[in-house]
């Protein structure tokens, strides 16, 4: 495995100077080439083998969720190479992966670190499309990065295949028709937990927002408060909290004399934490308000937050977009895989990661081309199954994934370390399917490079 | 507003003023004594509360036996964990032991922080005391990131939770004391746990150095060191002791801070801007002047992020501690409690 893998920040050469110059004058004189040249795209790969670039967090706050995608990605190209014991490849709807790579090309990588900071992570997905060659970029944890480097790819010429990324935006105002996101949103986390914390906590609740301070943070509880206040549910208040905020008594110290029953933590990672820490330290869980239980909402759960947050997340309600508990075909084959080389499941992140991977190379091969436009055409309408989250749809006008959605709770009892969530429903697609117009945004069309 | 509505605000006040307090204290002492300033102070306080998980770890290290009647997520017959100290001592006992890891952690942390304070002095900042203050910041700031990823290496990035003893978890009911509805003002127990440590320590510090000999040398030392060094007295062995006494003080910060915020490698960096500005507002060298600035500046935060003035000035609780200093270095240059001549030459 080590071999196949090489560095991203690779020392400038005469050769990758003139390669990248080679690459900048072809991007400018690209309308010329295409008309003489129809087949050419960038970085089409010329010998035995393809580079893809998987773009994580390698450093900074959510180091341990980019350590997972890189397993995931590593994990895949094993099997796409035909090693291991082919895990999902055996339960993928599509047959058109025979383990010997994309199109007879051994598969390569390299990786970058996004940082999880937009511009960091643009240099890097750009050093692994001008430097390395790579041909596909994926990964990422959060919105503002994948917003951005899926932008950068729409200039570059090259697929971007969408890791951790939940705002609507990103198959919504931002979409690109280079760009493709397995990974479900905000606004599939409203649809599927409405009618859930209706059912568990009653129609005549008062909400409380507590919202993250950026992009992901507004559409999240947009979303959540659309879905709940259509069903009878008032929202006392929504507060924006700073990303860097680190305590949140200040915050939570007013809730419960805001007359809210419900407070929604509209936070991920650490302030996801950080935020639920405190509600439970100043006594919410056991609180009574307007004559009923008071209840905290986490609208998006991952494995790890989870971890990190401990015992304050028993009983509370979520949304994810897959679980290694799950018991499909597909699930099951991947946690084992997962499961045996690493030695713990994986996680969200992981999953998606290792599905996109899977997706692209399929699409490659049903495509017969490398060619990020046959690869896009390809995506578009494809509907397919085994990957663990049932029947799904890449639907053509945003480039989003249509699947079941998880709506799951922190469990009560866990068994052991990594059971730390529960599902309590499977909310069928059909529930969070929307129009594709209502967030606006053009695909434009597809950059070959 | 209702009156619980700003005596909340006030416990939390308190509370934030009790880590800045901590953190500005510890910094105070090692620029008082040694005229150093120790940008890796932030990453003391976060080795602090290491050393609570690290702890914690210990004493959930387990036997581990395979259970053929359950199974683990791959199918294979689960592992069960059964801490030693359980099988030591019964699981009751065990538990308790368990349970109680943070508080225990401060027993743990002390040679440990004393530990690291001493190398720290002697084998990096003592060979930067004649350089000017910009080296010693680059320096120390460059040790705060190397120990800051040393953590992460071990720990990883995520937060680790770390909670407080059964017994403080949940709420106090302030409010029915002094006569409100119940329910009125409630604040968490572990909280005033944190305020009522951190008073016990600044207390300690303080005594120490005005009740005790050493002490009232190294008093000396910090307002005329030459002289005191005339007299005969190792002062720079006494000023290394300082150093650890401030890194133990920032280390025992970190550890009771805990259970408040699961702890993660970047929360020094949270802490140490604030601190420093915390130094420079109470006057910098002035032990009190950090103290009361501490719990000013915590307060006055903590009001600033009241929904109701945040409506009317967005941001203003981010910016607000910065504001203050401005106007009160404006109105007083030295800090509150600062006196003439330090930093002046």
């Amino acid at each position: 495995m080590s071999s196949e893998k090489k560095r991203s920040q690779l020392p400038l050469t005469r050769r990758s100077v003139l390669k990248a110059g080679a690459a900048g004058i072809a991007a400018g004189t690209a309308p010329m080439i295409i008309s003489t040249k129809a087949h050419a795209y960038l970085n089409e790969p010329k010998g035995s083998s393809v580079t893809l670039g998987f773009n994580v967090p390698q450093s900074g706050p959510y180091a341990d969720e980019g350590a997972d995608e890189l397993r995931a990605y590593e994990l895949a190209v094993e099997h796409l190479n035909g090693g291991g014991d082919g895990g999902m490849m055996g339960t993928f709807s599509s047959d058109a992966l025979q383990g010997n790579g994309i199109l007879g090309k051994k598969v390569e990588y390299v990786t970058g670190d996004t940082q999880t900071k937009p511009d960091a992570a643009r240099a890097s997905a750009r050093s692994m499309i001008e430097k390395d060659g790579a041909i596909m970029i994926t990964g990422g944890s959060s919105s503002g990065v994948a917003v951005a480097v899926q932008g950068l790819c729409q200039e570059a010429g090259v697929i971007f295949m969408a890791g951790l990324t939940h705002s609507n935006d990103t198959t919504g105002k931002d979409k690109k028709a280079n760009g493709f996101r397995h990974f479900f949103n905000s606004y599939m986390s409203g649809a599927a937990l409405a009618p859930i914390l209706a059912a568990n906590y009653g129609e005549d609740r008062v909400a409380y927002h507590l919202t993250a301070d950026y992009n992901w943070g507004y559409t999240t509880e947009e979303a959540v408060r659309t879905s709940t206040e259509a069903l009878g549910w008032k929202t006392a208040a929504a507060v924006k909290t700073p990303l860097a905020q680190t305590d949140f008594s200040s915050y939570i110290a007013p809730v419960q004399a805001s007359g809210a029953d419900v407070l929604i933590l509209n936070h991920y990672g650490a302030n996801m934490v950080n935020s639920l820490t405190s509600a439970v330290q100043f006594g919410l869980r056991n609180a009574q308000s307007n004559g009923k239980n008071f209840e905290i909402v986490v609208p998006l759960y991952s494995r790890l937050m989870a971890k990190g947050a401990g015992e304050n997340v028993k009983g509370i309600f979520g949304s994810t977009n897959w679980h290694w508990s799950l018991e499909d075909e597909g699930s099951k084959a991947f946690v084992k895989s997962f499961g045996t080389k690493y030695g713990f499941p994986p996680s969200q992140a992981a999953h998606t990661c290792y599905v996109q991977t899977l997706l692209y190379a399929d699409a490659c091969e049903r495509a017969g081309t490398h060619d990020p436009c046959g690869v896009g055409e390809a995506l578009e309408g494809f509907e397919f199954d085994g990957l663990g989250n049932g029947p799904t749809l890449y639907r053509a006008e945003d480039h989003q994934c249509f699947k079941d959605v998880l709506v799951v709770k922190g469990k009560e009892n866990p068994e052991n370390e990594f059971d730390l969530l529960e599902i309590v429903e499977v909310t069928p697609v059909s529930q969070v399917t929307y129009d594709a117009s209502i967030f606006g945004g053009e695909l434009g069309t597809c950059n070959a490079g | 507003m209702e009156l619980s509505a700003l005596l909340l605000q006030v416990l939390n006040g308190l509370d934030k003023g009790s880590a800045y307090a901590l953190i500005a204290l510890g910094l105070t002492l090692i620029f008082g004594t040694l005229g150093v300033v120790n940008f890796a102070h932030g990453a003391l306080f976060m080795i602090g509360a290491f050393c609570s998980v690290t702890l914690q770890r210990l004493l959930s290290t387990s036997v581990i036996t395979l259970d053929e009647t359950k199974l683990d997520f791959l199918g294979n017959p689960a592992k069960i964990s059964t801490p030693y100290v359980n099988t030591w001592f019964g699981p009751d006992i065990g538990n308790a032991i368990i349970d109680w890891s943070v508080p225990l952690a401060i027993l743990f942390a002390i040679p440990i922080m004393l530990l690291i304070g001493f190398v720290m002095e002697r084998g990096l900042i003592k060979h930067f005391y004649k350089r000017p203050h910009a080296d010693q910041i680059l320096v120390t700031f460059g040790l705060a990131i190397v120990l800051q990823e040393a953590v992460k290496y071990f720990f990883g990035a995520n937060q680790i939770p770390a909670p407080a003893p059964d017994m403080f978890v949940g709420s106090f009911d302030f409010g029915v004391y002094i006569g409100m509805n119940p329910g009125k003002l409630m604040y968490p127990y572990w909280r005033i746990v944190y305020f009522l440590f951190a008073l016990v320590i600044i207390l300690a510090v303080f005594s120490f150095l005005q009740f005790t000999t050493f002490g009232m040398v190294v008093r000396a030392g910090m307002a005329d060191r030459e002289t005191v060094g005339l007299l005969g007295i190792n002062i720079d062995k006494r000023f290394t002791i300082m150093f650890g006494i401030a890194a133990a003080v920032a280390g025992l910060a970190g550890v009771m801070y805990t259970p408040i915020n699961p702890p993660s490698y970047t929360m020094g960096m949270d802490f140490l801007v604030i601190s420093f500005v915390v130094v420079v507002v109470g006057g910098m060298g002035s032990l009190p002047g950090a103290v009361l600035a501490g719990f000013l500046l915590g307060i006055l935060e903590s009001f600033a992020s009241i929904r109701q003035v945040i409506d009317v000035l967005p941001g203003i609780n981010n910016l607000v501690i910065y504001l203050a200093a401005i106007m009160i270095l404006l109105a007083r240059p030295r800090g509150l409690l600062g006196r003439k001549g330090v930093m002046e030459n």
